[in-house]
């Protein structure tokens, strides 16, 4: 079922032009897609779990989502490594469609850049990003 | 083009439904989730918005011999209150569209065509009505826009009856329709559907409020698990059901033999194909319907290439996760050598060869 009434983009996370949300602490970031991005896809069916210790580029896809609409890919925010996979889903996708930000979640991925790109956006960003997005349609 | 909206418009935006445009019309595709409403349609009953289909009312003198010209099946048998499915083909017995005839009186027929095919349809109609009947006394063929719902599931019946729909609608058997009145609407209730369920089609032919129909089912139907459902979750249905959808099952490259309609097929008559599909009969399929498992559970789409042992063998038509039977599930044409159930093939998602088995259509068996 879906949450309808869940906080659809929470403050304290970073947003990326391509749906995900992160949430960083420290050297490690938690990776999941934003509310718009699962209610986009409708019913998620298949995750395609990276590898634990698998490294990651900056905008370079690292794993796939399913739903019946269409199949989702999903991008690192920086060069990385998999730490952590959230084996859930692999028997419960739809966890990302009931909690997006907390159940949901996708991977962590321990940061190996200096910094940050900065083309990361904070809550109030992605939202206006996503209403011209809706306009452009 | 300017999108249309059916009467229902503002019901399934106050149920927050994601919308679509599909062939012309804002449609629901979904309301919360396709699973829970592919789940409710097998287990209690759906209300679906189908007021985009095509409906073309034939009447007047030559109806059945213009219909029974077109139709593979035979029109003859149409007695007044009954249905038939059909398909429409053109003289290489490739497919125009597949389509439900309702015979509603003497010379006086109805077809629901799909949605992304009624002006064809009625392109078609009008080019033989003139070809075959000529000037003199073609029948009429007019395209009507009217509200139609589908309510589908095992308690389609039992929710009719609580709403107070007289017996006479109750006891329709499956492909029989009646003219009547529900809820203050002028409508055709006919026992047909889309997703292999027990089910009620409800044509409202004079609309006066027609929304007071849906909301009044939905709220008769909720305590026994009625759900509002949309596109999404009738194209899983149609599948696990392996009822054809146009423009993936079929289309004007694919017989009606290849689809496995042959069933549908009436070959004691004339009519527009039969040489071509006689012929392909006689001489044998190169190609076949088949259905298939995919054991990773990855979703087949349209085009992707069906492999053995690595060569090419055919093309995926329909892919999709069936939520009632939990598997992924497919069709697709294949040489006809490889159709037969059970035989091993793979199938080529985005460059990786997934294990996948021929498996009997149906998936789910029509009650």
């Amino acid at each position: 079922m879906r949450n309808k009434d869940c906080e659809k983009y929470p403050k304290n996370l970073k947003y990326t032009k391509t749906h995900e949300w992160l949430k960083i602490e420290e050297r490690k970031i938690t990776l999941g897609i934003s509310y718009f991005a699962q209610e986009q896809l409708g019913d998620i069916v298949y995750v395609e779990l990276p590898k634990i210790g698998m490294e990651v580029k900056e905008q370079k896809m690292f794993m796939e989502i399913e739903s019946s609409k269409a199949v989702s890919k999903i991008y690192s925010p920086c060069k990385g490594k998999i730490v952590a996979i959230n084996k859930k889903l692999g028997e419960n996708p739809g966890l990302i469609n009931s909690d997006p930000y907390g159940e949901g979640w996708l991977v962590e991925i321990e940061i190996m850049s200096l910094v940050l790109p900065d083309t990361l956006l904070d809550s109030i960003c992605y939202e206006n990003f996503l209403k011209e997005e809706i306009k452009d349609d | 083009m300017e999108i249309k909206k059916t009467p229902f418009y503002e019901a399934h935006q106050g149920l927050e439904a994601k919308m679509v445009e599909f062939a012309g019309y804002l449609m629901p595709l979904w309301y919360e989730s396709v699973k829970e409403e592919a789940i409710a349609v097998r287990k209690a009953a759906g209300l679906f918005d189908i007021s985009h289909m095509g409906k073309i009312l034939i009447r007047g003198r030559n109806s059945l011999k213009l219909i029974q010209k077109l139709i593979t099946n035979d029109a003859s048998r149409l007695k007044p209150g009954k249905i038939c499915y059909a398909l429409l083909c053109n003289e290489k017995g490739t497919v125009i569209d597949d389509i439900l005839v309702y015979g509603l009186g003497k010379e006086r027929y109805l077809l629901v065509s799909n949605a992304a095919n009624a002006e064809k349809v009625l392109n078609w109609l009008k080019k033989w009505a003139k070809k075959e009947i000529g000037l003199f006394s073609p029948p009429e063929i007019i395209l009507k826009d009217c509200p139609f719902l589908a309510l589908q599931g095992p308690k389609s019946e039992e929710i009719l009856r609580k709403v107070g729909l007289s017996e006479t609608f109750l006891n329709l058997r499956y492909y029989q329709c009646k003219a009547g009145r529900i809820f203050g609407e002028t409508a055709i209730i006919s026992r047909t559907g889309y997703t292999g369920e027990d089910g009620f089609e409800i044509l409202i032919w004079e609309p006066k409020t027609p929304q007071v129909v849906w909301k009044k089912l939905l709220k008769a139907g909720r305590d026994l698990g009625l759900k509002p459902a949309g596109l999404a979750a009738r194209d899983v249905l149609r599948l696990e059901a392996g009822l054809p959808l146009y423009g993936q099952e079929l289309s004007e490259e694919i017989t009606a033999l290849e689809a496995g309609l042959e069933k549908f097929v009436f070959f004691g008559k004339e009519f527009i194909g039969k040489e071509a599909l006689l012929e392909q009969k006689n001489r044998g399929l190169e190609k076949k319907l088949i259905g298939f498992e995919i054991l990773s559970g990855r979703i087949a789409r349209p085009k992707y290439l069906i492999l053995k042992e690595g060569r090419e063998i055919g093309q995926v038509a329909s892919g999709n996760i069936s939520h009632n039977l939990n598997k992924s599930i497919g069709t697709g044409f294949v040489k006809t050598d490889f159709s037969a159930p059970g035989t091993l093939i793979e199938i080529d998602i985005r460059g990786q060869k997934h294990p996948a088995k021929v498996s009997k259509l149906p998936f789910v068996k029509p009650r």
